[in-house]
């Protein structure tokens, strides 16, 4: 067999049929090992399946957990049932769940949190696998060495019944990351600066593989970080190889193999990554040293620039003129200003591309000491109660707390605004999330992408700034 | 699944790069649990000004004209794997869309609703919209052209599978029980060979 990469050792473990129904030979139908659910894109899957008559085949290949529009309050279980639309809809997936004999993380349970942060914390997610979950993010797993991605609600009902999915298998794109961190820059960082330097879709249609020192040298969690936001490249599959790093975080995890199959599964995790020799349709060589934190400062993911950097002026071409001067419009910015000027109204430090410990510490290490700025309303939301327990052991949250955050209980919560937890008409926010579309954390919300340590520093000095600036707080990034 | 052979309709003009499916549905109404009737949440922040008053917007033109393709740029469907996105459009009578690229779980999801998603070069997509500012499209999946009144003809291709499911409106779970359930329990035997770790049912009745 000729040497492969990742992605097509991934593909070709999960053929069940090529080439089905009168597809061309990059289509098949693939095997999906695993499926996370939440409230939010499933309760249309379960109706398709109660309407067909169909039954969830291999429960134990399911896992659903309450995130995208519960409460982040403290008073989340003892609030009123008043019914709520994010009530009704957390009861119906219950009540799915129940019915059709899904594993089920309730919102009081100790495990509970945003899909991407338990699947890994769990060990649900492991390399080799595929995994599906009627969410865009799911791209997040790929950092095991799984073949993850996003799917719709029918997708879901199909998974759920069959726990196979027609797919095509995608171009392959590697992008070698050279170089080192300066101290903190991120992995949310380099996220950023790839999007603005090859354009927001530049990954669409293929299988980003992120290689290199920089990902070998990286912990699980900026792992997770980069894969996430492969989709806001465009693509829906991100990938990192598995390796020694991969293998002692998931030592242990309750979900994980355990005992003496740990050791044969850890074997055959060091057999997936790709092959010497092996070729890519692309290769994208990125080179980090001299690389600076990185802030948004428009409405799609391609508007990074370094935080120290101006806003870009109006570019010659005239539709690309109108883009750039109706985002500049929607954000209240102008060419050529400086973001270190920018004042911010609230910042959110959380989501599944952020709100693992990790994040958490480097934002601590940033807040320690410090007060939140006057008129600023900031707010930490732990990806999971593990990540809130692991923040609450080593101190963090009275960090946060007598800085002036709010320390919240965990949920999606502002990265995608479904909850109370909403950005008002004209309120700039310092984000440490992963979408800066028009509205995204509420109407008319002006939001401004940036890692953990950015958002604190945003947060105690009341505008956009360079963390660098800041004395010898800063700890060196994931 | 309703099939799709062939549209004649007028279209809507979506003349911008990367829109999303945030903007094409804002997360907010994902909070309705129903799939039908979501039409008038489609472009909903485009369409209306907080207040609810109607701004002066290409969507609402398009409504009163009877759309039933979407001509746009770049990137269409980018974003969050929201179904409601295309569940909105299919709502409000859009059956095919065009553009140079699309969000890949966008157009994964149009296949599912019998939505016709058909990617052709930038300059065919600026020459299409030149052509459907004067008149409706004829979209012909049977033949694969595009065609207009004023004689166009544009040729365009969709995977062979993409095709044989929106003719036929198949009911994709259903086809997948029907001819590959054999298959699925062979492929998981010989799986369970390899990684008997992704086997141990009892390890996922956890509390």
């Amino acid at each position: 067999m000729p040497p492969r990469t990742l992605y097509r050792k991934l593909w070709d473990n999960h053929v069940i049929a090529a080439a089905p129904d009168g597809d061309d030979d990059r289509s098949a139908l693939i095997h999906v090992d695993r499926h996370l659910l939440h409230e939010c894109s499933t309760h249309q899957s379960f109706e398709a399946l109660r309407r067909n008559g169909r039954n969830v085949r291999r429960r134990e290949t399911h896992l659903a957990v309450p995130d995208h529009a519960v409460s982040t309050g403290a008073d989340r279980l003892t609030q009123s049932e008043a019914a709520s639309p994010a009530q009704l809809q957390l009861a119906a997936l219950r009540s799915n769940v129940a019915e059709f004999g899904v594993p089920y993380i309730p919102l009081e349970d100790a495990h509970q949190g945003i899909v991407h942060v338990i699947g890994p914390e769990l060990g649900f997610t492991l390399p080799g696998i595929t995994l599906a979950c009627g969410d865009s993010h799911t791209s997040t797993h790929g950092a095991f060495g799984a073949l993850a991605f996003g799917i719709g609600a029918s997708d879901c009902e199909t998974v759920l019944a069959t726990n196979a999915i027609v797919q095509r298998r995608a171009d392959t794109l590697c992008i070698e990351l050279t170089g080192m961190l300066q101290d903190g820059v991120t992995a949310k960082d380099i996220a950023l600066a790839l999007i603005a330097t090859f354009g927001a879709g530049f990954a669409t249609g293929r299988a980003l593989e992120y290689t290199g020192p920089v990902i070998r040298a990286m912990d699980m969690a900026g792992r997770m970080t980069l894969c996430n936001m492969a989709i806001e490249a465009g693509a829906r599959i991100g990938l990192v190889a598995p390796d020694e790093t991969t293998i002692a975080y998931l030592r242990d995890r309750p979900l994980a193999p355990d005992g003496g199959q740990f050791e044969r599964a850890a074997d055959y995790w060091r057999s997936l990554p790709s092959d010497p020799g092996a070729t890519y349709d692309r290769v994208i060589a990125f080179d980090i040293d001299g690389l600076a934190p990185q802030v948004t400062w428009g409405t799609n993911p391609q508007c990074g620039i370094a935080v120290d950097a101006r806003i870009p002026g109006m570019p010659v071409d005239v539709d690309a003129a109108h883009e750039h001067g109706r985002m500049l419009d929607y954000m209240n910015l102008e060419a050529g200003g400086a973001l270190t000027d920018t004042t911010v109204d609230v910042v959110f430090i959380g989501s599944c591309t952020n709100g693992r410990i990790e994040d958490l510490r480097a934002a601590a290490n940033v807040a320690r000491g410090r007060k939140v700025a006057d008129r600023v309303r900031a707010m930490v939301v732990p990806g999971s109660m593990a990540v809130r327990r692991q923040a609450e052991e080593e101190g963090l949250d009275t960090v946060f707390t007598n800085a002036g955050f709010d320390w919240r209980m965990p949920g999606c919560s502002m990265c995608v605004a479904m909850n109370e937890d909403r950005l008002k008409p004209g309120e700039r926010c310092a984000s440490t999330s992963n979408r800066n579309f028009e509205g995204r954390q509420g109407r008319g919300g002006q939001t401004h992408l940036m890692s953990p340590g950015m958002a604190a520093a945003a947060a105690v000095t009341g505008h956009i700034t360079d963390l660098r600036i800041l004395p010898a707080l800063v700890e060196k990034g994931t | 699944m309703k099939p799709f052979t062939c549209l004649t309709a007028n279209v809507l003009l979506l003349d911008e790069d990367n829109i999303d499916t945030d903007v094409i549905f804002p997360a907010r109404y994902l909070l309705l649990m129903q799939r039908e009737g979501l039409g008038q949440y489609f472009c909903a922040d485009r369409r209306r000004d907080p207040a609810g008053n109607l701004l002066p917007n290409p969507v609402d033109t398009a409504r009163v004209a009877g759309a039933g393709i979407i001509i746009a740029g770049r990137g269409f469907g980018c974003g969050s794997s929201r179904e409601q996105a295309v569940w909105s459009i299919a709502d409000f009578g859009i059956t095919c869309v065009i553009a140079p690229s699309f969000g890949e779980i966008f157009s994964a999801n149009c296949l599912r609703n019998g939505v016709l998603a058909i990617t052709l070069p930038d300059e065919t997509v600026r020459i299409l919209a030149m052509h459907a500012r004067s008149g409706p499209l004829t979209v012909d999946l049977t033949q694969g052209v595009i065609t207009c009144e004023a004689g166009l003809v544009q040729p365009f291709s969709v995977p062979q599978g993409t095709r044989e499911r929106l003719l036929n409106g198949w009911d994709e779970t259903g086809l997948i029980q029907k001819r590959w359930s054999g298959a699925i329990e062979e492929f998981e035997a010989s799986q369970r060979e390899v990684q008997p770790w992704l086997y141990e049912d009892q390890r996922h009745e956890r509390s």
